[in-house]
């Protein structure tokens, strides 16, 4: 078996080499398959399977793979649904398991009684029924959705020892297709003193946020379908406002309701909860954009590393100011770094899924990835961010949202008994 | 073709229509929508008091209410209970410091409209705009922020200055209009 030299310390492999030979496969054979096993036939195989249903459902050995509810049941408060990211792949965040934030409950929404009213700095205010949103023409892009919320985990002074669900569950990343609303902007006609859109819901709190203008004839759509059916309940079917990018909470579900003004409309969400304190006690405002950030999935907290050997090490990428460029990977807790493969097709403002071989020793290790994105903007450290932005004053739990924004990178270390813990590195 | 791509390759298609015709190119399925038509969605009341309906209320008058439909979650006199305190300034010293609406907001007219779009949590839209404004007098005149006789109306709610007006910075001012 041929060996293949490292691409930084601490065992990072480089990839194509590794896709083209087959290293270290005897130490994986070893712990993952039973010598001298008899294959027979099992169950399964020996008799006609069940019947097969109107709308499937994941395997019944895969329960594992479910969000993590904050509020299951249902008390009269915000609810949250984290993504399971450390049992995903690729770059499609399943519709059942795209995360959610609902301030009051999911709105079971009637699409035939549902409307889309535009006004204010217009020439024509309009309203549309769904049907007619449906004959529109439409666009389809694959975009992360990210709670401004998010990783707030990593503002606390001592790492918290959870899962990269529990850390950063609040960002999924689905294909949108819809309507563009710079089309639906253009009939209603804008009328040129409009400078922000203030989009609301039709749920009970009557969700409002404001978006710059430029933002709403860029690349906003009125999304109609995620990842090829219709829109989610508890992601704002029927109708739903992308703005791909930028901060979750300014993406309005079960939108309803835009009005053209002059002014932002400094809504409670604006005001207050997505308006991040600073260490000199001033608030960042209007933070539109979900800023380049990656996290390692694979491994990380909870899993165990069954022996030495060859191990892909895989994560996750995005940027709200567009492509992944790069991401390197440490083994060593950032003293040398490594080059990931970037898994095609490398999207605007989407998940790209980095992929990279490491042949694990044995020992100690500290994974981290920091991403780069086509505008030049890198992921910072973590000690860049606690500089800027500060840290929580004590341990927060898991659940608590210290602050907002934080992009740093995520460490994970290895034991030697193949135990992940979480670190600052 | 990409996403970016299409979306530019519509808007001029759009654009070059729209200079020779008076609708744009699209199905053109949106329906004239009247004022009237509006009025029961057009609660948007933005920090200049655009927006703010006629009406009034006092604190008086609010806090009847405040005991009636709001109490059961934020507490005795707005001191907080399953929900958020509606009272109170504690300082601001560590990142995850409590943001109240006396140590925080910048703008009055956001408690009318949280108000009036949102609560009762259980019952939004329910509310009169006289209680409204009652209710935002209360809460107002409960933290200091307006004397207990003052009238909140849709010429006095504007003009009230919010402590911490001048707390915020525009994290990407490139991107604000």
């Amino acid at each position: 078996m041929k060996r293949i030299q490292p691409v930084a310390a601490n065992g990072l492999l480089d990839r194509r080499e590794f896709l083209r030979g087959g290293a270290g496969l005897a130490a994986a054979m070893m712990a993952y398959s039973v010598k001298g096993e008899t294959l027979t036939e099992p169950p399964w195989s020996k008799e006609p399977g069940t019947t097969v249903t109107a709308y499937g459902k994941p395997s019944k050995f895969e329960k594992a793979a479910t969000r993590t509810l904050s509020n299951p049941k249902g008390e009269p408060r915000t609810q949250h649904a984290r993504t399971p990211h450390h049992l995903l792949q690729g770059m499609a965040t399943p519709n059942g398991l795209h995360f959610v934030i609902s301030h009051a409950g999911n709105a079971e929404i009637d699409p035939a009684q549902h409307r889309l009213a535009i006004h204010g700095l217009v020439k024509r205010p309009l309203v549309f029924t769904v049907d007619a949103l449906m004959r529109y023409p439409m666009v389809s892009r694959f975009t992360f959705v990210e709670c401004g919320g998010n990783s707030a985990p990593l503002f606390s002074p001592e790492p918290l020892q959870a899962n990269p669900q529990a850390l950063h569950g609040l960002v999924s990343c689905a294909e949108w297709t819809g309507v563009p609303l710079s089309i639906l902007l253009d009939e209603a006609g804008v009328d040129p003193k409009a400078r922000w859109v203030i989009a609301e819901g039709a749920d009970s709190p009557h969700l409002s946020r404001s978006v710059p203008i430029a933002k709403a004839l860029d690349d906003a759509m009125v999304a109609l379908y995620q990842n090829g059916e219709r829109v989610m309940p508890d992601n704002g079917y029927p109708t739903r406002l992308l703005l791909p990018g930028w901060e979750g909470n300014m993406n309005v579900k079960w939108l309803r309701r835009l009005q053209l003004t002059e002014q932002p409309a400094m809504s409670y969400y604006e005001s207050r909860t997505y308006a991040p304190i600073l260490p000199n006690g001033k608030a960042y405002q209007f933070y539109f954009i979900q800023e380049v950030k990656s996290f390692i999935t694979r491994p990380s907290v909870g899993m165990e590393m069954k022996g030495a050997g060859v191990y892909e090490i895989s994560g996750i990428a995005y940027s709200g100011n567009g492509r992944i460029a790069r991401v390197m990977v440490s083994a060593d807790g950032g003293e040398t770094w490594a080059q990931a493969a970037l898994q095609e097709p490398v999207l605007s403002k989407s998940f790209t899924r980095f992929r990279i071989p490491w042949q694990w020793n044995g020992g100690p290790a500290v994974l981290q990835s920091r991403a780069w994105d086509e505008a030049g903007h890198v992921q910072p450290t973590r000690a860049q961010i606690v500089a800027a932005r500060g840290q929580a004053s004590r341990v927060p739990p898991v659940a608590a949202f210290t602050s907002q924004h934080y992009n740093g990178p995520t460490s994970w270390a290895v034991d030697a008994s193949g135990g992940v813990r979480h670190v600052y590195a | 073709m990409r996403a970016e791509a299409y979306d530019m390759y519509m808007r001029s298609l759009l654009l070059s229509l729209l200079s020779s015709a008076a609708l744009a190119a699209g199905p053109n399925l949106g329906l004239p929508l009247s004022p009237e038509e509006l009025s029961q969605w057009d609660i948007n009341v933005l920090p200049d008091g655009t927006g703010l309906p006629p009406g009034s209320g006092t604190s008086k008058q609010g806090a009847a209410i405040y005991a009636q439909k709001c109490m059961h979650c934020h507490g005795e006199a707005g001191k907080g209970g399953v929900n958020a305190a509606l009272v109170g300034a504690p300082p601001i010293k560590t990142i995850e410091a409590a943001k109240t609406i006396a140590n925080f907001w910048p703008y009055a007219t956001t408690v009318f409209d949280v108000i009036r779009r949102s609560m009762p949590w259980q019952q939004p839209r329910t509310l009169t705009n006289e209680e409204a404004y009652a209710l935002t007098a209360y809460i107002l005149a409960q933290n200091k922020l307006i004397g207990e006789q003052d009238v909140m109306n849709a010429q006095t709610l504007p003009r009230v200055r919010m402590p911490n007006r001048d707390g915020f910075i525009p994290r990407f001012p490139d991107k604000l209009p």
